[in-house]
């Protein structure tokens, strides 16, 4: 897979093309995304390509289920609390406030940060550690380029992530079983690999509320609750930070969170996935969870050497 | 009302299948969330234990309010809580794994709560099987201590729930105290009949 960079947040692109660029992907001609400014008909014309395994990325969920059926505990514990209940945040004007041990100190307009970096569309898998799992377009930028611009000390070897804390604003916060605010970590190397997306879109909008707007964390590999939500906090740390989930249980939910089908949860099997990409699914049945969600190519040698089945 | 059982049961039947009614509705409204199989296994799963539930109502109902139709219905709805948990178990095995057998042992083996489900439904299948007048009868006092294990169900079917869900135990543990409510009513209403001189109802001979 390869990714171009593409286009500003204000290129708005609907559905349609979005349709027909998935029978593009399904046909192998396009690696990932990178077409929204090309008219793709013509393309549709040519005679049949030969399949390239590389570049074959999977079928795009539908952007009603991507947006509408997720996880974020803030508005409730539904799968539909999300698109319920998120409408009215308000995520304009939005500050990310930046510390720790790095020489960038204080709030930053996120409009700096998406102006300063380049955007770039992806199309990234996404496995929920509850085994189901999407394919969403997302749009963001490296959160490399972020790091950099934060200048983090070489002290610094985990960077931190809160996600805001607004009871007023998310209901679920007034309500126990989670210690709020929502934090998540990363590892500097981690941090730097190509693949994490601060993502502000998705289907080429401007990021909707229930999946986490206006700045929210995506890290392929690793399992959906790793992609931290809404951050209005990010500092760089010497020790390693302890992540909501692990607050909450940390016998089931680690640090690193990887993708990884021979680790399973201790509850549930982590081999297999319900895939979700909209239409009739009734009889889509389970398919194989990749290890490192099929992006080992990019981030197996971070973790070389490591018991995966120890630092889960 | 009174002198019409046979219409309250059949009542009974029908609101029996309304959650199935309304599950294939919603499914050809294509209105089952993005993930139906879950959709599916979660609804088939709550009406189990809610048909439990509501069984096991039955005779605490029978006794205050001293109302035999209750009593009449309470095999039929045993044998719909049988129905909604092979409901719940033909999607897990066949929508979910595909019918992946290998899958299906290892879990059964080493998840514990879908171990404890698998048995929760193994032990209502002799209950079903000896629910008809005729098993009654020829199993006499037996068919009592074998229909009591619908308690070690109820059980196993809460403890099923506790375990599978990911944070809040809220809900399962409401279904758990209310399981827990009707048992120690039965109890104690056993031993309050032992200690009164009054027979206990002999409703268990007159079930179906």
């Amino acid at each position: 897979m390869k990714f171009k960079n593409t286009h500003k947040d204000n290129e708005i692109t609907d559905e349609s093309v979005y349709k027909s660029r998935r029978k593009l992907l399904q046909a192998g001609l396009i690696g990932s995304a990178g077409i929204l400014s090309s008219t793709s008909s013509l393309a549709l014309t040519l005679p049949k390509p030969k399949h390239n395994a590389k570049f074959v990325i999977d079928e795009l969920t539908t952007e009603k289920d991507a947006t509408t059926y997720n996880n974020f505990y803030e508005f409730g514990l539904s799968k539909s609390a999300p698109s319920e209940k998120a409408g009215t945040m308000q995520t304009e004007p939005w500050t990310v406030d930046i510390g720790g041990l790095c020489a960038q100190q204080g709030p930053v307009d996120l409009e700096k940060l998406t102006t300063n970096f380049q955007l770039e569309e992806r199309v990234y898998r996404m496995r929920c550690v509850e085994a189901w799992s999407m394919v969403i377009p997302w749009m963001g930028f490296k959160l490399a380029d972020l790091v950099k611009f934060c200048k983090p000390l070489s002290s610094a070897k985990y960077v931190y992530f809160e996600t805001l804390h607004d009871p007023k604003q998310m209901p679920r916060q007034n309500g126990g079983s989670i210690p709020w605010p929502y934090r998540e970590g990363l590892r500097m190397d981690e941090a730097m690999n190509e693949l994490t997306l601060m993502v502000v879109g998705m289907y080429g909008k401007k990021l909707p509320n229930q999946n986490g707007a206006p700045l929210r964390l995506i890290v392929p590999w690793k399992y959906g609750f790793k992609g931290i939500k809404s951050i209005v906090k990010i500092k760089f740390l010497d020790r390693q930070p302890v992540n909501s989930w692990q607050a909450i249980a940390a016998n089931e939910y680690g640090f690193y969170a990887n993708v990884n089908p021979n680790v399973d949860h201790p509850r549930w099997s982590q081999a297999t996935e319900r895939r979700i990409t909209g239409g009739f699914s009734l009889f889509n049945s389970r398919i194989k969870t990749q290890m490192f969600n099929g992006y080992g190519d990019y981030v197996a040698d971070m973790y070389k050497g490591m018991d995966l089945a120890r630092y889960f | 009302m009174v002198k019409t059982p046979g219409l309250i049961k059949l009542m009974v039947f029908m609101l029996c299948l309304l959650p199935l009614g309304l599950l294939v509705y919603a499914g050809f409204q294509n209105n089952l969330t993005a993930d139906p199989i879950e959709e599916i296994l979660h609804r088939t799963g709550i009406w189990t234990l809610r048909f439990l539930l509501i069984t096991l109502a039955m005779t605490p109902l029978k006794i205050l309010t001293g109302s035999a139709h209750f009593i009449r219905n309470r095999r039929q709805l045993g044998l719909f809580t049988f129905f909604y948990a092979s409901l719940h178990l033909i999607t897990y095995v066949w929508l979910d794994l595909g019918l992946a057998w290998s899958h299906f042992f290892e879990d059964v083996l080493e998840r514990p709560y879908i171990t404890v489900g698998m048995l929760a439904w193994s032990l209502m299948l002799p209950m079903a099987f000896t629910s008809n007048k005729a098993m009654i009868k020829k199993l006499g006092k037996q068919w009592k201590r074998l229909h009591q294990t619908v308690y070690v169900v109820l059980g196993l079917g809460c403890l099923h729930f506790i375990w599978l869900v990911k944070s809040d135990l809220t809900e399962p543990l409401i279904y758990t105290g209310i399981g827990l409510s009707l048992l120690i009513f039965r109890i104690a209403h056993f031993y309050h009949g032992k200690r009164s001189t009054n027979q206990r109802p002999t409703n268990q001979k007159k079930a179906g």
